[in-house]
């Protein structure tokens, strides 16, 4: 049987999205339904002097209304941050607390102060608009680097600090600068992005009066850690009593993996009012308070010899938790962040020096790549400039400091099972035609115009993640992950995976591996997810992890099927257990060749007694039923690492940049499906490439979102990239039986920092902030004009 | 208590008016008519009155494309769209674009080429996209993305998307 592992099989999820069959949360109703709208805060800080409800309670069609005063008296808990971080002084992360429905104090603007419920939606648009909130209005913190001089916005956090963290060794870090040639500098400010997953946050619930039983129907990226935390901390219901399933889900990318306020507020509220809760954001409720992502402030510093040999790293940043700390929010800055900050480099001395401050403006949290991103663009920053002030081939210097040997223990904290940095290079070098390039820089500028380019190499730490590794770290839950395989008596296969797919293709990958470990049609085979109530527990999708983590406990789970079958098989064949050998779906007997299929054997699980001459197939001591499940906790983190270079040319006239070619060249370990895979590139590249030209979020001085409609913040779209040159290398993960790493978040790792060194390259050196939109670009080609008129 | 006006009426609705409207529209092939307030942008009619959820809405200013449909033949953004200003006319969303249980060939292709991930642009995309098949036969890579600039999608990068319009240009 030809291994479905590796190929390119088209998706099983395909033919339900393509004819509008897709069932998204959003597309869920049911009778009797009301309607949720959330009233929120204008200010981005003010006191809540009073809530007047009365009028609202009068308004059409208006069932409820709730505010935080009852939420607090019924005792429902907040929103949580899911990581402890320590201080380098010892001490614990400062948290205040983010009541779901806030009474006393508004934080940022969009946070939620009542909830109207009615029964269509326009009348509880009109109810909220009837809510009167008396607000004593506060001078907003909003910039990040002021956060520290600025007034306290929570009670007990000391200048708006949530920790001063830090990872490596200062000392050792001072002697290696000491011996430097050179000491390369940056300052950057890696932008603050939404994430905008294109189908809103949505949610619906139906509590169950006779069961007392809440259904939450919700747009999550990990239904079952929602339930444990709306029970464990929210209060809500028992997990027993609390089903939550999260149907088809339009994109995550981080921003789906909070429990909201929403959530909490419509759930707790359906048991109040006995009534169905339907409630939908708004595509400018989405920007207000969906957690966006990045927002650091850093400067970092390359200690380097005048050959071109790193000696030294260090930095310092200024991370922006925005109002709250949520569940990635405190550990995306630090261990998300600071042990990737040395790339793929052997540097003998390191440190990260991490203060995490509060703001008035929406929560920042995971957003694809989470911390790796701003970790690859700091050091890549540094290494291209580096290779500028040294007069050295950007690539040569890379490869100068790259390791040689694997495994590799990285500077900080993770040891690199595999990986062949220099061949990715290499590859990368040669598809980009990377020797060609001054030629193409000579005709972009004999037409007028300034071409550039940029390479970045990186790694990342996901497959997230070893459950004793991250509680060692102040994670507060396991980060393992469960498959449970059920083999009907017909052949037909129910593989239940505590990972959740939101884009990323399960239904298919899964079934592949699936598919593979036990000798069946694919089509045998659905993958059920997304339902607190179908599978067992699971930990969601996030941190490239659902092949890396989810997928081996698929196919541990599988490997546990067929260690039954073997049992069962060779009782059925009269033979011993160690004579039957299991090949492409069928039991064999190696002596007779008599053989059993993995559908007879299935089959025959289910009938344990005895019958006329038929024996029961069940040996002694095993249970009938052909069931298994897997709790797969992974030895260590997966390393995914890669070149990629750009190329970019600008008009100096209108500062446009045109990304004229990308070349990615990634190292995935084993590939599930190459189809998929490159779709993952693409899509994260993008996103990456969207950062470094064009996405930004912008507060006002009084907090205000000044970009919070798809009017005011460039989303990316079709003609604004090439065609992206995609190759891999392939070194197998040795972590993990089927050697894979992950390629969910790479691209956008990758992207930002190569394209932004083609722009800088292009700008002949001159530093530049992400995004280079066309004005900031105009305005320093203007600059160059300048001082190159000076210079004749 | 109803009054009579030229085309609907308006309901004293607890207290508050509210003009109802009645709109009648062929549906991929099929005549509905909904009596809806008058406000009713197409994208709900379809959604919530028809449960055709297949058209999404992403933005609700017109921006992101999730909601495109076909009004007599022509791709137009349904959340911005009264129902009752397209009275008569024939629309086709999503759902009415495969035939006899085969898609169609854009759908086709979409598949084939791996054009949609999280699925939720995807309706609006392919509908756009044959749309601009339509109108333009064998259309360049640039037209291809000059035309569906008008859709936002967070998951693909466009690049597969590409790909499908120019393999449904084969088959259409």
């Amino acid at each position: 049987m030809a291994s479905l592992v590796g190929s390119r099989v088209e998706r099983k999820e395909d033919t339900r999205f393509l004819q509008g069959k897709g069932r998204y949360t959003a597309d869920i109703n049911i009778a009797n339904q009301t309607y949720a709208v959330f009233v929120r805060s204008p200010h981005a800080r003010a006191k809540i002097k009073s809530v007047d409800t009365s009028k609202a309670l009068k308004s059409s069609g208006v069932v409820g209304v709730l505010t935080g005063k009852e939420i607090a008296e019924d005792k429902i808990g907040g929103l949580i941050a899911g990581w402890a971080i320590r201080s380098e002084d010892g001490s614990e992360m400062k948290v205040p607390a983010n009541p779901p429905l806030a009474k006393d104090v508004a934080n940022f603007v969009g946070e939620p102060i009542a909830v109207v419920f009615a029964e269509t939606l326009d009348e509880a648009k009109e109810g909220a608009e009837k809510v009167k909130v008396d607000y004593k209005v506060l001078k907003a913190v909003v910039d990040p680097a002021e956060a520290m001089k600025s007034d306290a916005i929570h009670d007990g956090v000391d200048k708006n600090l949530c920790y001063d963290w830090l990872l490596g060794d200062r000392k050792a870090v001072d002697e290696a600068f000491a011996k430097a040639d050179k000491i390369i500098k940056v300052d950057l400010i890696n932008n603050r992005l939404v994430p905008n997953a294109m189908e809103p946050r949505a949610c619906v619930v139906d509590y169950n009066t006779a069961s007392e039983e809440i259904t939450l129907y919700t747009t999550s990226q990990n239904p079952h850690l929602s339930r444990l935390v709306m029970s464990a901390f929210g209060g809500v219901a028992p997990e027993n009593k609390l089903r939550v399933v999260a149907p088809d889900v339009g994109g995550g990318f981080g921003s789906k993996i909070n429990v909201y306020n929403e959530e909490i507020v419509c759930s707790w509220a359906s048991k109040k009012i006995e009534r169905p809760i339907k409630w939908v954001a708004e595509r400018t409720e989405s920007f207000l308070t969906d957690t966006h992502g990045r927002d650091h402030v850093t400067h970092a510093e390359l200690a380097v010899t005048n050959d071109g040999k790193f000696l030294g790293f260090k930095n310092e940043t200024i991370a922006n938790l925005g109002a709250y700390a949520r569940v990635f929010g405190t550990v995306t800055p630090t261990y998300l962040f600071g042990p990737c900050a040395t790339g793929v480099y052997v540097i003998p001395a390191a440190y990260s020096n991490v203060k995490a401050v509060y703001t008035n403006t929406a929560p920042v949290d995971a957003y694809r790549g989470a911390g790796r991103p701003e970790a690859t663009y700091t050091i890549e920053r540094l290494v291209e400039k580096a290779a500028m002030e040294l007069g050295m081939d950007k690539t040569e210097i890379r490869m100068k400091n790259f390791p040689t040997q694997f495994p590799f223990k990285q500077t900080l904290v993770h040891t690199v099972d595999s990986g062949d940095y220099v061949a990715g290079l290499e590859k990368a070098k040669q598809m980009a035609d990377y020797a060609g390039f001054e030629a193409r820089r000579k005709k972009s500028e004999a037409n007028g115009k300034l071409r550039g380019i940029g390479v970045s190499s990186y790694f990342e730490a996901c497959g997230i993640a070893p459950s004793a590794a991250v509680m060692s770290l102040g994670c507060g839950v396991g980060l393992w992950e469960s498959a449970e395989v059920r083999f009907n008596p017909t052949g037909q296969i129910s593989v239940f995976t505590g990972a959740h797919s939101h884009g990323q293709s399960h239904d298919t990958t899964f079934a592949q591996i699936a598919a593979d470990e036990m000798g069946v049609p694919i089509e045998n085979i659905d993958i059920v997810h997304g339902d607190t109530d179908k599978g067992t527990f699971g930990m969601g999708t996030y941190g490239s992890r659902s092949l890396t983590v989810g997928g081996i406990a698929i196919v541990n789970a599988c490997k546990k099927i067929i260690a039954k079958g073997k049992r069962v098989a060779a009782k059925m064949l009269e033979v011993n257990e160690d004579e039957i050998e299991f090949k492409d779906g069928e039991f064999v007997a190696l002596k007779s060749n008599k053989k059993k299929t993995i559908g007879e054997v299935a089959f025959a699980c289910y009938l344990p007694g005895q019958r006329d001459e038929m024996k029961s197939p069940i040996p002694e001591g095993d249970e009938p039923g052909l069931i298994e499940s897997a709790f797969y906790d992974p030895p260590n983190f997966s390393f995914p690492a890669g070149s990629h270079i750009c190329e970019v040319e600008i008009d100096p006239d209108t500062g446009n940049v045109k990304v004229e070619k990308y070349t990615a060249v990634d190292d995935f370990g084993r590939i599930v499906n190459p189809m998929i895979v490159e779709g993952q590139v693409h899509g994260g590249i993008a996103q990456g490439i969207g950062q470094a030209l064009h996405e930004n979020t912008q507060y006002d001085e009084t907090g205000q979102l000044m970009t919070a409609s798809y009017m005011d913040y460039t989303m990316p779209r079709a003609d604004n990239f090439p065609e992206f040159n995609l190759g891999f290398t392939c070194t197998h993960a040795t972590s993990n039986p089927l050697g894979v790493k992950g390629c969910g978040e790479a691209g956008a790792i990758a992207s930002p920092p190569t394209v932004m060194n083609a722009v800088i390259d292009a700008l002949g050196g001159q530093e530049i902030s992400m995004p280079a939109t066309a004005e900031k670009v105009w305005k320093a080609c203007k600059s160059i004009k300048k001082s190159n008129a000076k210079a004749a | 208590m109803f009054i009579n006006f030229t085309y609907g009426y308006i309901r004293i609705y607890s207290g508050r008016r509210r003009l109802m409207t009645k709109v009648t529209l062929e549906v991929n092939g099929k005549k509905v008519s909904k009596d809806v307030p008058d406000h009713t942008l197409l994208s709900v009619f379809l959604r919530d009155n028809l449960n055709l959820t297949g058209t999404h809405v992403g933005c609700d200013t017109s921006q992101c494309g999730a909601c495109v449909v076909h009004v007599n033949g022509k791709s137009i953004k349904s959340c911005s769209t009264l129902a009752a200003d397209i009275e008569g006319s024939k629309v086709t969303t999503i759902e009415g674009l495969a035939k006899d249980g085969k898609l169609h060939p854009m759908q086709a292709a979409f598949k084939k080429t791996h054009g949609l991930q999280c699925g939720y642009c995807t309706p609006g995309m392919v509908m756009s996209a044959v749309d601009l098949l339509q109108t333009k036969k064998n259309p360049s890579d640039q037209e291809i993305r000059e035309w569906l600039e008008g859709n936002i999608c967070r998951c693909t990068g466009y690049q597969n998307i590409v790909a499908a319009v120019k393999e449904a240009a084969t088959k259409m």
